[in-house]
């Protein structure tokens, strides 16, 4: 298919090659961006998720078919919004023509009398991302339909990205499209009230997105950055829509400096490298930067949240040249702040981090020996380094022989084996 | 307007509320009835008796056989249900969420095929 996407395409990549290929990566790039805002608006005035999906891949070979000679159209998302909807009434016309009720077709003529060109209005891709990531839904379904929908990509590349076999992802998107027509879920932003659930259901899809895409390096690599790039790419969607929203703001911020990691975190063969021992040159400074203007921001406004404070931890550890030069009395106050919104065991692991590097390992030991986290590699992790410190290491070992039960990958697994022979062998 | 119907499930087997609050919940869902028809939502509601006065007919080889007991073995049974008219699914949960207040204990939200043609 013409606008299967292999990747963001970077500006000017294409200027040495032949005309065709750099049409290639025009057509794939304004379909990617174009994608979510066209097809919202098409759900919008047709009531119908598959029969906008459809008329927007016509349109798609249309333009595939067309732009390569005429060049592209001023205005990419207007022209596909009108020759999607074009395509559409032609269809529920010729459906139409077999019965013949006047009231029908009278509705589908009005169609046609829509303002032109005026492309893709804003506000619809907000309903659908709070029709995708609604309560009704569960959370799985809620990532695929965001991803197939509103990032308008295939279902087999979703698939592909979360291990999930096609025939599976395929039906799960199906049904997700059959309960929102035939429950009726409403396709509108929901009202103040309700606003602030309905938004963090959506802020979660992103991450868990971004999660998937960053945690685990089993699986296909590529594609799993691409989730990454995706899930920053749909939360500057969402936060150009909604400026005002610090959380979403805060999310933009904490994925933008988790990204800004990326290069660091595993070595060229694809072991994992800790935070502390990561080399911190290799870390983007562009995206740095740009995040901590966000959490600035976040600061500025003063109405903290979980994601903006989990962006402060990261700009935090941002602003250390060192592991030496981390401010972790600011960390500790920060993941106080953290834990009054999410009083989770994994927040209170990394607090119990932060403390230990302010108040000595023995205190970090006593919190983390609270904790019921035993199916969690990197309590046990923490754990064993506490024991390190304090000299305790056979039973440093024994909670590394812990985690090493509950890797789940290959890298993650070399890295324990790697910790393990660097506490010596097993007193036992 | 779509219509959905609203059912209460319990659990057989589970000790049945005090007289107390069994006599609220009624009072509670006496309100909510009223609530309902005065938005004109309202299209049927009713409880159910114990599924041990069920009664299953079936056809079977030809036959109507008529036998004893509730149709479904499992231990979560119908208690009763509201039938709304309202636009959409989030109208329909708002009123869920009075729902299983008013009747303390989980409300199904299904929609009806087809709404009727008006």
């Amino acid at each position: 298919m013409p606008w299967s996407r292999r990747g963001p395409s970077i500006p000017g990549r294409a200027r040495g090659l032949n005309l065709a290929a750099r049409a290639t990566d025009d057509l794939d790039r304004v379909f990617r961006e174009e994608s979510g805002r066209v097809v919202a608006t098409l759900i919008r005035v047709f009531g119908d998720v598959d029969l906008a999906q459809d008329a927007l891949q016509e349109a798609f070979a249309e333009a595939a078919r067309a732009w390569p000679t005429s060049g592209l159209p001023p205005n990419p998302g207007g022209w596909l919004t009108t020759t999607a909807r074009n395509r559409a009434i032609d269809r529920l016309r010729r459906e139409s023509s077999r019965d013949t009720r006047q009231a029908e077709s009278a509705r589908i003529e009005s169609l046609r009398n829509l303002p032109e060109d005026t492309g893709p209005v804003p506000d619809d891709q907000l309903r659908l991302i709070f029709t995708c990531c609604h309560p009704s839904l569960s959370r799985s379904t809620q990532v695929a339909l965001t991803l197939r929908l509103l990032g308008g990509l295939e279902t087999p590349e979703i698939a592909r990205a979360f291990l999930v076999a096609e025939p599976t992802m395929a039906q799960r998107i199906v049904r997700a499209k059959q309960k929102i027509k035939k429950a009726r879920i409403p396709y509108r932003i929901p009202d103040e009230a309700e606003l602030p659930d309905r938004l963090r259901a959506v802020l979660d899809v992103l991450y868990l997105i971004f999660n998937e895409g960053h945690s685990a390096s089993s699986g296909p690599d590529l594609v799993r950055a691409d989730l990454c790039h995706e899930a920053i790419r749909l939360t500057r969607v969402l936060s150009g829509l909604m400026p005002d929203e610090e959380e979403v703001s805060g999310l933009l911020a904490l994925l933008l400096l988790t990204e800004a990691r990326r290069q660091a975190r595993t070595t060229r063969w694809g072991a994992v490298v800790l935070l502390a021992e990561q080399d911190r040159d290799r870390w983007d400074a562009l995206l740095i930067a740009e995040g901590q203007q966000l959490v600035r921001w976040c600061l500025r406004r003063n109405r903290p949240g979980p994601y903006q404070v989990q962006a402060a931890i990261a700009a935090v550890h941002s602003d250390a040249v060192t592991v030496e030069d981390t401010d972790w009395i600011q960390i500790v106050a920060l993941y106080d702040q953290l834990l009054a919104f999410l009083p989770t065991p994994v927040v209170r692991l990394n607090r119990a981090i932060a403390v230990a590097e302010v108040a000595g390992p023995a205190a970090g030991l006593a919190l983390v020996e609270e904790l019921d986290l035993h199916e969690y590699v990197p309590y046990h992790l923490a754990r064993a380094r506490f024991l390190e410190l304090l000299g305790r290491s056979a039973e440093a070992v024994q909670a590394v022989d812990a985690a090493l039960g509950h890797a789940t990958n290959d890298p993650e697994r070399r890295f324990l084996m790697r910790r393990r022979q660097e506490l010596g062998p097993s007193d036992t | 307007m779509s219509q959905y119907l609203l059912s209460v499930h319990y659990v057989e087997g589970e000790a049945p509320p005090s007289d107390d609050v069994m006599q609220q919940m009624f009072a509670d869902v006496d309100t909510l009835n009223q609530k309902m028809q005065a938005e004109g939502i309202w299209v049927f509601a009713g409880g159910l008796e114990t599924p041990d006065t069920a009664t299953v007919v079936r056809e079977a080889g030809g036959e109507i056989v008529t036998t004893d007991g509730p149709f479904a073995e499992a231990k979560e049974h119908l208690g009763g249900f509201w039938v709304i008219a309202v636009p959409d699914l989030d109208a329909a949960l708002d009123w869920a969420r009075q729902a299983t207040v008013a009747c303390r204990g989980p409300v199904e939200v299904r929609p009806f095929q087809d709404e009727p043609e008006g």
